[in-house]
């Protein structure tokens, strides 16, 4: 499978990483095509659920960016995505779908370049992972 | 011409099991084969596992004898935690475990091959089961039977949670204490399983005893393996099912070894068979052989049979009076034909009852203080009871933080394993001759492992 | 349907738990041996596999199928079922979402056998062939059927009209299942026979379970004295009843020990261990990044713990539906 294939869903909070990616898109930064963006209110929306039925539906890797702590819109709701995500990826290090597929982390509205940092960063890692395969191993 | 029998699945046992038969030019088996198509592979995915959570999650090998692996677990935690249960708990854990002990061998009486033994006539007629057993005995005694199982497994539920799934087994004790109602309720309950028991194996002298069939076969050497024996003995070399030491006698009933749980790879390895999942076991210092009995092979044999043989006597009166007249009217012991085991099983269904009644009774069954907490860090730990069906050892390593880095387990049906196959083919070979097979004939070689009341679900975990 | 209804019970990779809670209706059994024709049940009557091809197709009304698919021929055999059964029923947590032998899927088929069958410190033929390999193939042997690469639970192999949740399911919901197929009514597709609620909703301590719980550590059973009627959760240990079906009546509550799942995820939630995630980061107290850490590490392998029964049935243990 060419690494052009790779999905990389980024799940978006509203308030900072939403805009930080339309940041990176106005300065014409480098976002790798594999990420595909998805916007949602707050990281804290973001429960395992929703990252599991990523996997499911045939997601490479989940990247949730939120707003900074202490940042937050909604007060706490990035401690929430803190707390579940971290909880995930213990649970994902024992199984066949490797913990370093799912990224938590941080953006501030308008820092275009981290996003796309951020973003270049995920892609090289799901790269070196390979795609999810269901059957054998992952 | 050559030509296959095939008895596809074997039936009225716990698990999966083919026999393979190929008969000769002239008509005479060649090859008898018992495969066991069954594997999950416990001892692998236990590591990473919560020592706490093994002995809930090694129930789930078999749920015929869940109990029997939780209180191994259970046992491994105490030694693994080095926690030794107060003693209302270790009474809690007997009781719950020989009351178990009693009602599976009535389901195996009863439902599973006993039919073989109660039930008479053609077997193409297909009643040799359940149904055809109370119809056989009786609707009232049929009935009762269903009944004390019943109520059994409801005081093993008030005890543990379900007799489907106890879960109350911790390290260094138990989840719930006795108090005085549920006491009152366990000595009614074991009054009655020990008024059954003794009217169940009055039945067995009176009436299937002498059933043709029966003495046939308990007569024919074709159903005689010349084996080792093994099973739990306390102090005084009596049959416990909870605790105690490993006594192994020779076919011809010297005294071979006994040890304790923990060093049991010293004297008990097992093999690979390339066409089964079942590993057969065998006794370390006398080696394999293949699959044949006598002092030479390593291969034993384990369950009721074989603790009557392997211990001098039983712990209860009614029991030890049963277990004197079974060796006086077979006139030796060891006791080496495999039909034995139904009545073998019958006498520790008595024995069980009895040691209900004991434990029931027990002054410190009600003590509240049932948990004493670990005080040192794990590294192994080693569990073992007998299982109705034989002996079984559980053995955990783990880590500083009580994760499972390693885990072994000998079940039960395992020890049994070469003899089961043996005893398969030394019956069809005995019977099928010259191409002549009838529904009988293949009758009686499924008798041959019904017998040891096989789980292979546990023999293979 | 005219005339007695026809049944069939049968065991992939289970362990005779499923079989139980049917002996376990007691009388009642005998009652249902009356009232239908049971073709097939390998546990307690004496037909074989060929008497199950030899029906007509559809000719069973339900089957009971219990234990988790496992082997090549588990999946033969339940196809052969559906071919002659008009309504299938995942009978038992390993049915319906591949059971606790669904914890083999943290390895690979090779891992789990080289364990048993060379590895054990037991094994006296470490280098021995591992079971089918090298095995004469037919000539005066059965074949041994081999592992699939990973456990699934019976829906991914067959269509299933219902499911009986339970490790194992009570005997009681087990004869309202055959009463209600006596009465000559099969289960509608996609029927659950247990509660719509959380195991909490009906849990008898119920009354005990604050508004907010918060753990800053989780405790461990054999290190932890607890009172036996409050709330697990409130005493620091984990239960999933919040997030667990009811009807089992608390069994396991009821021995003072906490629920770990078997009746598998509320209409909530399609992976139970999403769910139960998300139970144990709600009741996570709040902190920074280095109490969570301390906190989740408090939890001894909340994968194992989380995934006990449904591993096979989630993305994280190879269960992507097809």
């Amino acid at each position: 499978m060419k690494s052009l294939d790779l999905k990389i869903i980024a799940l978006l909070c509203h308030w900072c990483a939403y805009d930080s990616a339309d940041a990176a898109g106005r300065s014409r930064q480098d976002v790798p095509p594999q990420i595909r963006e998805v916007h949602v209110r707050c990281s804290g929306q973001v429960d395992p659920a929703m990252v599991l039925k990523a996997f499911a539906a045939g997601a490479d890797g989940v990247m949730v960016l939120g707003c900074k702590p202490g940042d937050c819109h909604y007060r706490t709701g990035n401690h929430q995505a803190l707390k579940r995500m971290r909880l995930l990826q213990q649970v994902m290090a024992a199984t066949p779908i490797h913990p370093q597929r799912l990224r938590l982390d941080w953006v501030s509205a308008g820092e275009g370049d981290r996003y796309a940092r951020l973003a270049q960063e995920m892609v090289s890692q799901v790269k070196a992972l390979g795609p999810v395969d269901a059957k054998g191993g992952m | 011409m050559t030509r296959r029998i095939l008895i596809d699945p074997v039936t009225r046992l716990e698990g999966h099991g083919r026999i393979d038969i190929r008969l000769d030019e002239a008509g005479n088996v060649s090859h008898a084969f018992f495969q066991v198509p069954d594997f999950k592979g416990f001892e692998q995915f236990s590591v990473g596992r919560a020592a706490e959570e093994m002995p809930t999650l090694t129930q789930k090998i078999c749920g015929v004898c869940p109990t029997a692996h939780h209180i191994a677990g259970t046992k491994a935690l105490d030694d693994l935690f080095t926690a030794a249960p107060p003693t209302a708990a270790r009474l809690i854990r007997e009781l719950m475990h020989t009351a178990f002990i009693f009602e599976d061998h009535l389901l195996h009486f009863f439902y599973l091959g006993g039919p073989d033994i109660l039930v008479d006539g053609d077997p193409a007629k297909q009643n040799h089961n359940v149904f055809g057993a109370i119809a056989a005995m009786g609707d009232t005694l049929g009935r009762q039977v269903i009944n004390i199982r019943k109520k059994v497994r409801a005081m093993n539920a008030m005890l543990g949670g379900s007799a489907l799934y106890p879960v109350c087994g911790l390290a260094g004790g138990v989840s719930k204490p006795v108090d005085a109602k549920m006491r009152a309720e366990i000595i009614q309950t074991s009054t009655d399983a020990l008024a059954l028991a003794r009217q169940l194996l009055a039945v067995f002298h009176d009436k299937v005893r002498k059933k043709p069939l029966y003495k046939e076969m308990v007569g024919n050497p074709a159903f005689n393996l010349s084996t080792y024996y093994m099973g739990l003995v306390d102090d005084n070399d009596r049959v416990n099912f909870y605790d105690g030491r490993l006594r192994v006698v020779t076919p011809d009933g010297r005294p071979w070894a006994c040890f304790s749980a923990d060093q049991y790879l010293d004297h008990l390895v097992e093999r690979t068979d390339a066409h089964s999942y079942m590993k057969p076991t065998y006794l370390k210092k006398v080696g394999w052989k293949g699959y044949q009995d006598g002092p030479d092979s390593g291969l034993y044999r384990v369950g009721p049979l074989a603790r009557l043989n392997a211990a001098k006597a039983m712990a209860t009166p009614l029991a030890q009076q049963e277990y004197e007249r079974f060796y006086d009217t077979i006139g030796h012991k060891p006791a080496h034909n495999t039909m034995l085991y139904h009545w073998a099983r019958l006498i520790e269904v008595l024995y069980a009852a009895e040691q209900m009644v004991t434990l029931s009774r027990s002054q410190a069954l009600t003590d509240p203080h049932v948990r004493t907490l670990p005080t040192q860090a794990p590294t192994s730990g080693v569990g073992v009871c007998e299982a109705p069906r034989g002996t079984l050892i559980h053995h955990y390593q783990t880590n500083a933080n009580a994760i499972v880095e390693r885990c072994n387990l000998l079940v039960a049906t395992q020890n049994n394993a070469a003899a089961i196959c043996l005893s398969v083919e030394k019956a069809a070979r005995a019977l099928i001759k010259n191409g002549v097979v009838t529904d009988t004939c293949l009758q009686q070689v499924e008798m041959a492992y019904r017998a040891y009341d096989p789980c292979l679900a546990c023999a293979t975990h | 349907m005219a005339g007695p209804p026809t049944i069939a019970l049968y065991w992939c990779a289970g362990c005779g738990g499923c079989e139980e809670s049917v002996f376990d209706m007691a009388e009642q059994l005998i009652g249902v041996y009356e009232k239908t024709r049971i073709v097939f049940w390998p546990a307690a009557l004496d037909a074989r596999s060929s008497d199950v091809e030899a029906l007509a197709d559809g000719e069973i009304d339900a089957a009971f199928i219990n234990g988790a698919i496992r082997l090549d021929e588990h999946v033969q055999m339940v196809r052969l079922l559906r071919k002659k059964s008009k309504c299938l029923i995942a009978h038992g947590t390993c049915a319906h979402m591949g059971g606790v032998i669904g914890l083999g899927n943290f390895f690979s088929s090779k891992q789990l056998l080289a364990c048993a069958y060379q590895h054990a410190p037991s094994m006296a033929t470490p280098k021995g062939p591992l079971p089918g390999q090298g095995a004469d193939t037919g000539t005066t042997r059965h074949p041994l059927p081999g592992l699939l690469p990973a456990v699934l639970p019976l829906d991914r192999i067959v269509d299933v009209e219902a499911v009986i949740p339970g490790c194992p399911p009570p005997p009681e919901t087990m004869a309202q299942v055959f009463d209600q197929i006596i009465a000559g009514v099969l289960p509608a597709k996609g029927t659950v026979y247990a509660h719509q609620k959380a195991l909490c909703h009906s849990c008898p301590r119920r009354d005990t379970r604050p508004e907010r719980i918060t753990v800053s550590r989780f405790k461990r059973l054999q290190d932890t004295l607890w009172d036996p009627t409050v709330c697990f959760l409130a005493q620091d240990l984990i239960c999933l009843g919040p997030v667990t079906r009811g009807g089992c009546n608390a069994r396991c509550i009821s021995a003072n020990m906490p629920c770990r799942g078997c009746f598998g995820p509320t209409t909530a939630m399609d992976d139970f261990g999403a769910g139960a995630m998300a139970l144990i980061a709600a009741l996570m107290a709040d902190g920074d990044e280095t109490d969570y850490e301390a906190l989740i590490e408090s939890i001894p392998d909340p994968a194992g713990l989380f995934y006990r029964y449904s591993l096979a049935a989630s993305i994280l243990g190879k269960g992507r539906r097809p």
